[in-house]
C-alpha cells in the first residue's frame, strides 16, 4: 500500500509537470534524443580491456592486508569480501620468510634423491607433460588467529586482520607418488625433506606415506600457472596440512630415515602444550569456520532489520557437514544453510537468515567435519596448550554486535 | 575388402589398448612415466646441504665462542639484537612464555614483537639445526654468505648465550651433535596421528 501511494504521488507530479510545460514541452520532449535521460555509462562508447584483467577500480580497497609485527612479511586473505569458496589468486595469502624470489622457469630443477634407486631431476619441461590432477582446497598458516590465541583482550580488527592467514584455490599438478616412484624408493624410507629455492632455502621434513597418498607438485592456481608468491614455478602441496609444509619454489626432495628437525619444525611451527612438553609434526589443520558477513570493524547497515549471515568453513580432515550459528553468545544454535559443493578440505560457504532486533548480539559459528570433529570454545582450546602458544587455533569466532550497529572481535 | 578388415583390426587393436591404459589408470598410478633424468652427482653437491640431527652431512671445519660473539656483533645483532633477545627478530636466548627472570622486560619486548615470546634456546630439539639454519638463510640479507667456520663460530655463540657450552668452546662436526638441548626432553611428535 505504501509503495503504490509513493507511485501514485510520482506520477501525480509527473502529470502536473507536464501541463506546465504545456504543448511546446511536448514537442522538445519528443525530439531530445534518448541520452538526454539515460546515466552516462549509457550514452558513450566504453573503454578499452585489457590484456590481463583486473577488477574494477571501484573495489580497490579489496586488497590483502601486510603486517610485519610477527619479524616477517604477511599478507593476508581480506576474507570479509569474498563470498564463494575460491579465493581470487592475487588475494591469496603469503607468509614469507626470507621474500620472494624471482626464478627463471627454464632453469629451475626439481631433484629427488636419497633414499632412491636412481636420484633424478625434472625440469619444468618434462614435468608439465606428466599426468596431472586438479583439486579445491584451502591453504591455511598454522599461526593463523594467532591474535584471538594470545591476546588477553579480544583484538580490534577486521576478519582479514584476524585471520585471513587462509584462502581456497584450485590446484593442479603432477602427483608427487609418480615422481616417487619412478625414482624407485629404498628400504627404510620414511620422510621426505623438501626444499625451496628461496634465499632461506626453506625446508621441511613430511612423513613418506601421508605425501604419497596425497601430495601434488603444483603448478597451476586457478587455472594459470603460480603467482610468484605461491611458489612459481612450483610448490609441494599437501591438502589440509599446515601452510608452511607446502614449500613454495620447491627444487629438493630429499627422502630420508628420519625427520631433519629443520628450523621451522624445531621453533616457530611448533606449539608447548599445557603440561609444558612441546608438541611437534602437527601437521593437519583443524575443522573451523568464520562469519565473513557481518564481521569485525563493519557497521550494521540499518538499525535493525533483515541481514543474511553468510561465512566460510572449512577442515583439514574430511569434509564440512554441518555449522551452527549462535546469535545470543552461544545458548542457542540454529543450523545454517551449506552451499555446494561441500569438497574435501575446501572451504564451504554457509548462510543463515536473520532479523537482528537492533540490541546487543554476539554472533558465533560452529564447524563440524564428516568425522564429528567440532570446534572449541576459546576457553576449551586455550586449556589445552601453554598459554603463550598460538599455532593451530580453531577456537569458534565470536563477533559482538552493539546497540549502535558497530561489530567488534569478542571472547564468549 | 582386404583393406577394410585391415582397418577394422587396426581399430579394434587401438581400441584394446585404450581400454587397458583406461584400466591402469584406474587401478595404479602411471609410476613409470619415466621422463625423469638421471641427477648428476655434481649438481646434488653443490645443493645437498641438509643437516641432520646426528651430525650427517656436517661439513669440516670449526668455529669458537669467542671468533662467534665478534661475527654475531657484525652479522647479527642488529635484527636479533645485541643479547639475542631483543628482536625484532627471533629471540634466540633464554626461556620460553610472557615472563622469564633473566630479562624482566620481556612482556614489553613481546608487545612490540609478539613472536619473542618464544625462544630458540628454550625449543630447539638439536643444535645441528643452528648450524643448518646459519648456513642456509642468515645473514637475512645475504643468505649463504658464511664461511663454514664462522657459521660453526655462531653456532658456539648461540650456544654459549643459552649456558649449553663453555665460554672456551669450539664447535666442528664432532662436537656440534653432542651438545644436549633442553627442548628435546621436552618433545612430543604429533606424528603418528593417534586414533
Amino acid at each position: 500500500m505504501l509503495s503504490s501511494g509513493g507511485q501514485g504521488r510520482l506520477a501525480r507530479r509527473d502529470f502536473l509537470g507536464g501541463l506546465a510545460l504545456g504543448a511546446g514541452g511536448l514537442v522538445a520532449q519528443a525530439a531530445e534524443p534518448l541520452a538526454a535521460r539515460m546515466p552516462d555509462s549509457m550514452k558513450t562508447l566504453g573503454g578499452a580491456d585489457l590484456p590481463y584483467g583486473q577488477p574494477s577500480h571501484h573495489e580497490q580497497r579489496v586488497q590483502r592486508q601486510l603486517s610485519s609485527a610477527a619479524g616477517f612479511a604477511v599478507w593476508r586473505t581480506p576474507l570479509q569480501t569474498q563470498r564463494g569458496i575460491i579465493t581470487p589468486s592475487g588475494l591469496h595469502f603469503a607468509v614469507h620468510h626470507n621474500g620472494l624470489p624471482d626464478i627463471a622457469p627454464e632453469q629451475h630443477v626439481l631433484m629427488v634423491h636419497g633414499l632412491v634407486h636412481k636420484p633424478l631431476r625434472f625440469d619444468l619441461q618434462r614435468l608439465m607433460r606428466y599426468p596431472m590432477v586438479s583439486r579445491v582446497h584451502f591453504l591455511e598458516c598454522a599461526g593463523n588467529s594467532a591474535a584471538n590465541a594470545l591476546s588477553p583482550l579480544p583484538v580490534k580488527q577486521t576478519l582479514g586482520e584476524i585471520a585471513g592467514e587462509v584462502s581456497c584455490s584450485e590446484w593442479t599438478g603432477v602427483p608427487l607418488s609418480y615422481l616417487l616412484h619412478e625414482a624407485g624408493l629404498r628400504e627404510g624410507a620414511q620422510w621426505v625433506v623438501a626444499e625451496g629455492a628461496d634465499g632461506g632455502s626453506h625446508s621441511r621434513s613430511l612423513p613418506l606415506q601421508a605425501l604419497l597418498k596425497d601430495a601434488m607438485v603444483a603448478l597451476y592456481q586457478n587455472g594459470e600457472r603460480l603467482r610468484p608468491s605461491q611458489g612459481y614455478p612450483m610448490r609441494l602441496f599437501m591438502p589440509g596440512w599446515e601452510g608452511n609444509v607446502n614449500v613454495k619454489w620447491l627444487h629438493r626432495l630429499e627422502v630420508t630415515d628420519a625427520p631433519a628437525h629443520t628450523k621451522d619444525e624445531s621453533g616457530l611451527y611448533t606449539q608447548v602444550l599445557a603440561d609444558g612438553r612441546i608438541e611437534r609434526f602437527a601437521f593437519h589443520m583443524d575443522v573451523k569456520s568464520v562469519i565473513t558477513h557481518p564481521s569485525g570493524q563493519q557497521t550494521m547497515p540499518e538499525p535493525r532489520g533483515f541481514f543474511e549471515i553468510a561465512g566460510l568453513a572449512w577442515s583439514g580432515h574430511g569434509r564440512i557437514a554441518r555449522v551452527d550459528v549462535s546469535a545470543d553468545g552461544g545458548r542457542s544454535w540454529m543450523t545454517a544453510q551449506l552451499h555446494g559443493p561441500a569438497l574435501d578440505r575446501a572451504f564451504t560457504r554457509f548462510t543463515l537468515p536473520w532479523r537482528w532486533d537492533g540490541r546487543k548480539a554476539v554472533l558465533m559459528s560452529r564447524a563440524t567435519d564428516e568425522h564429528g570433529r567440532t570446534q572449541p570454545l576459546r576457553s576449551a582450546w586455550k586449556s589445552r596448550y601453554a598459554s603463550h602458544s598460538f599455532n593451530h587455533y580453531n577456537a569458534v569466532q565470536a563477533w559482538g554486535i552493539d546497540a549502535d550497529g558497530r561489530v567488534e572481535n569478542v571472547y564468549a | 575388402m582386404r583393406d577394410t578388415l585391415a582397418r577394422w583390426l587396426r581399430a579394434a587393436a587401438w581400441g584394446a589398448l585404450w581400454l587397458g591404459s583406461a584400466v591402469l589408470a584406474q587401478t595404479a598410478p602411471p609410476a613409470l612415466v619415466g621422463l625423469g633424468e638421471p641427477l648428476e652427482p655434481a649438481r646434488l653437491a653443490r645443493h645437498d646441504i641438509t643437516v641432520f640431527p646426528g651430525g650427517r652431512n656436517l661439513p669440516p671445519g670449526q668455529g669458537s665462542v669467542a671468533q662467534g660473539a665478534r661475527l654475531y656483533q657484525a652479522q647479527c645483532a642488529a635484527c636479533h639484537g645485541p643479547r639475542g633477545i631483543e628482536g625484532p627478530a627471533a629471540r634466540l636466548a633464554g626461556s620460553d612464555g610472557w615472563m622469564g627472570w633473566d630479562d624482566p622486560l620481556r612482556l614489553l619486548r613481546i608487545r612490540k614483537h609478539p613472536l619473542l615470546i618464544q625462544s630458540v634456546g628454550a625449543r630447539w630439539p638439536y643444535a645441528t639445526t643452528l648450524f643448518d639454519y646459519v648456513r642456509r638463510a642468515m645473514p637475512y640479507h645475504a643468505p649463504k654468505s658464511l664461511t663454514d667456520d664462522e657459521v660453526y663460530a655462531i653456532t658456539a655463540h648461540l650456544l654459549h648465550l643459552n649456558g649449553l657450552v663453555g665460554a672456551e668452546a669450539v664447535m666442528d662436526r664432532q662436537a656440534l651433535p653432542k651438545v644436549v638441548m633442553p627442548g628435546l626432553a621436552r618433545t612430543v611428535s604429533a606424528w603418528p596421528p593417534g586414533p
